[in-house]
């Protein structure tokens, strides 16, 4: 307990070090955004209007740069996260809100079916190594070394047009309101289906690659041994001795794909123009709209420590030697 | 002549397949008796281990079987190949029957389960009819057989010294009561004095339960203390067997002298600790003739053309040497 109350700690620390970071970076790049602003509004704005976007951005001069972090991290715990240029007037955490959950949504969904999938068929085929099993890992190598976005524009290319079933952009069709009935969750569930299918493709042959590998060295490890010496059904060997230990180093690897899911796949949402965060941060770096790209490191970061802090929790879980008990 | 329980038979095993295969156990012929301690000796790559694995079929790839026989006396009278047996029925009969102490118990336990489930999983696969209170019972009783207190019965293996895994290990080969145990160097892990703790307890419950035992070590000393009967392994093959106070008086073979040269006597007369010169052959250059001849201080001329056979020599001892030439019968 005293371990993950540590463990919480050292989280909590990294996280205000990301933040301070996030707060400083801006501030240390040439120009500011109002003058971004007005730019991209041709000049045609008042001295009125101008000052009033310096102290909306928390840019006026009067107050030091102390002051303006102290106030910066008072925002930040009531959720505010400042103005976006590209979607001005909309507050930034609006647009993170609306884009995420569809990320969350496809990404995560899909690394989860990734991980689970993959993760069984390396246990299968690393205990069935030297058999027909084996051919798969070709195969694998040779699927997981292609770049999903690539896939996502092969994809497109070859099936979607006219027609077709499957949509070639958007998350739903265009016209529906996102609600929760049943035209909307269908339609939903039929634009994901592509980019979720190059998501999967790509990710799942490196859990089966990882898995497959540690099923092999775990395999020949002495308790599987005395596992089979024991005479016990061939399941139980392969399942609580072998995959059970196996398993242990693809779960930190989970967590960190789980970390990457919101800032991981830009690419995908970029090619199916799929309105995500990962579209949201392109747009964002397009337009330089800083307190939009602050908003998303932000949350980039903070998925990622969680994450993190999730792996921790599921080692504790799954190893007991990581469980410093008194 | 006391019951046969398991026999080899010419057993051969090689690693890797084809013309590639290098040959690490080779012709081996082994009798166990009921209630008797066989002691199997030789140096690390003498193919101890790799005789134990082989012959209960344990050898992990690239390790093959390429021939021979292991004979197993069931209760009944009928008598099963271990090596041809079907996968289900071979099942059934591991634990139950044969048991083995593995050489490292560090590794032998699986770290992320509790040592109650690794006892109570094996008493589960081969009495379906047993409940969890009642296996649980007998994980108790089994701990408290190798003097482990009941409340260790929930630790994790980090949480046991290496000597209380070692206890854990034998208590779980014991758990079906099997009849033979085989034991590959069950000790060599642990320090001196809880060598001896351990061997103490094997002692101990061999004599309560009446197991068969097939004890492999390097250290002969201990074997002679320890065993009946003494197996001297050299290069794959048997070079002598023989009643264990024979053999620890007078080893015929220079290799089992050489061996017992080499580690200091635990009791009896002193000897000087000589060692032996060289080291084992490479398995894939054997020398001609005896494979122990270039390192052999009495070696003849015969020595290096012919491959001298393990038999009854005249004064009646088994032995594969040139200097004790097999009784022409």
């Amino acid at each position: 307990m005293s371990y993950l109350l540590k463990r919480l700690a050292f989280y909590l620390l990294t996280a205000w070090a990301a933040v301070t970071i996030n707060f400083f970076v801006p501030r240390m790049i040439p120009g500011d955004p109002v003058q971004a602003l007005i730019t991209k509004q041709r000049g045609q704005m008042t001295s009125e209007a101008v000052r009033s976007l310096y102290v909306l951005f928390g840019l006026d001069k009067n107050e030091s740069l102390a002051s303006q972090y102290f106030s910066y991290l008072g925002q930040l715990l009531r959720g505010d996260l400042g103005m976006s240029f590209t979607f001005f007037p909309s507050p930034v955490s609006d647009v993170i809100s609306d884009g995420l959950p569809w990320t969350v949504g496809l990404v995560g969904i899909t690394t989860v079916i990734g991980f689970l999938l993959g993760t069984a068929a390396g246990a299968v085929v690393g205990w069935r190594r030297g058999t027909w099993a084996d051919s798969l890992i070709p195969v694998t190598t040779f699927v997981s070394s292609i770049p999903y976005f690539w896939l996502g524009l092969v994809a497109i290319a070859v099936l979607t047009g006219p027609g077709s079933f499957f949509p070639a952009s958007g998350a739903y069709e265009i016209g529906l309101v996102p609600n929760w009935d049943w035209q909307f969750i269908g339609s939903t569930v039929q634009h994901g289906l592509l980019p979720g299918f190059t998501i999967l493709v790509s990710s799942v042959s490196g859990w089966i690659l990882s898995m497959r590998n540690m099923m092999v060295t775990v395999s020949s490890d002495d308790y599987v041994t005395v596992a089979h010496a024991k005479g016990l059904p061939e399941r139980r060997v392969m399942l609580a001795y072998a995959a059970r230990n196996a398993l242990l180093p693809n779960v930190s690897g989970f967590a960190l794909a789980l970390g990457f899911i919101v800032g991981g796949t830009l690419l995908v949402e970029i090619v199916f123009s799929y309105p995500g965060l990962g579209l949201q941060l392109f747009q964002a770096v397009g337009a330089k709209d800083y307190p939009l790209l602050q908003g998303i490191f932000l949350v980039i970061t903070l998925s990622v420590l969680l994450a993190n802090l999730l792996a921790d929790v599921a080692y504790l879980a799954l190893d007991p030697r990581t469980r410093r008990e008194a | 002549m006391k019951d046969r329980i398991l026999e080899v038979r010419g057993l051969d095993v090689d690693y890797g397949l084809g013309p590639d295969a290098v040959r690490a156990v080779r012709d081996v012929d082994l009798t166990l008796h009921r209630g008797e301690v066989l002691g199997l000796a030789g140096e690390s790559g003498s193919g101890k281990s790799t005789l134990a694995y082989g012959m209960t079929r344990l050898l992990p790839p690239p390790g093959v079987v390429a021939g021979g026989e292991v004979i197993y006396h069931l209760d009944d009278g009928t008598t099963v190949d271990l090596l041809r047996m079907r996968d289900a029925d071979l099942r059934r009969l591991r634990w139950a029957e044969i048991a083995i102490v593995f050489q490292g118990a560090i590794n032998s336990l699986n770290p992320v389960q509790r040592i109650s489930a690794q006892l109570m999983d094996v008493l589960k696969a081969h009495s379906a009819g047993s409940t969890p209170q009642s296996r649980q019972d007998r994980a108790r009783e089994l701990l408290s057989l190798v003097g482990i207190a009941s409340d260790r019965l929930h630790s994790y293996p980090h949480q046991l010294s290496g000597g209380m895994r070692q206890r854990v290990m034998i208590a779980m080969a014991l758990a079906l009561e099997p009849r033979v145990v085989i034991m590959d160097e069950p000790t060599t892990a642990l320090d001196v004095v809880v060598q001896r703790q351990i061997l103490r307890t094997l002692v101990g419950l061999r004599e309560r339960l009446g197991f068969s035992v097939v004890f492999i070590t390097h250290d002969l000393s201990l074997l002679a203390e320890f065993s009946d009967r003494i197996a001297i392994m050299y290069a794959g093959q048997v070079v002598e067997e023989a009643v264990s106070a024979d053999l620890y008086r007078t080893p015929l073979h220079p290799y089992s002298d050489g061996l017992l040269r080499s580690f200091p006597a635990l009791k009896g007369p002193r000897r000087e600790l000589s060692g032996i010169p060289g080291s084992p052959p490479d398995l894939r250059m054997m020398p001609s003739g005896c494979a122990f001849h270039p390192r052999c201080p009495r070696a003849l001329d015969v020595c290096d053309e012919q491959v001298p056979v393990l038999g009854q020599s005249r004064d009646n001892r088994s032995v594969a040497c040139w200097l004790h030439p097999v009784a022409v019968s």
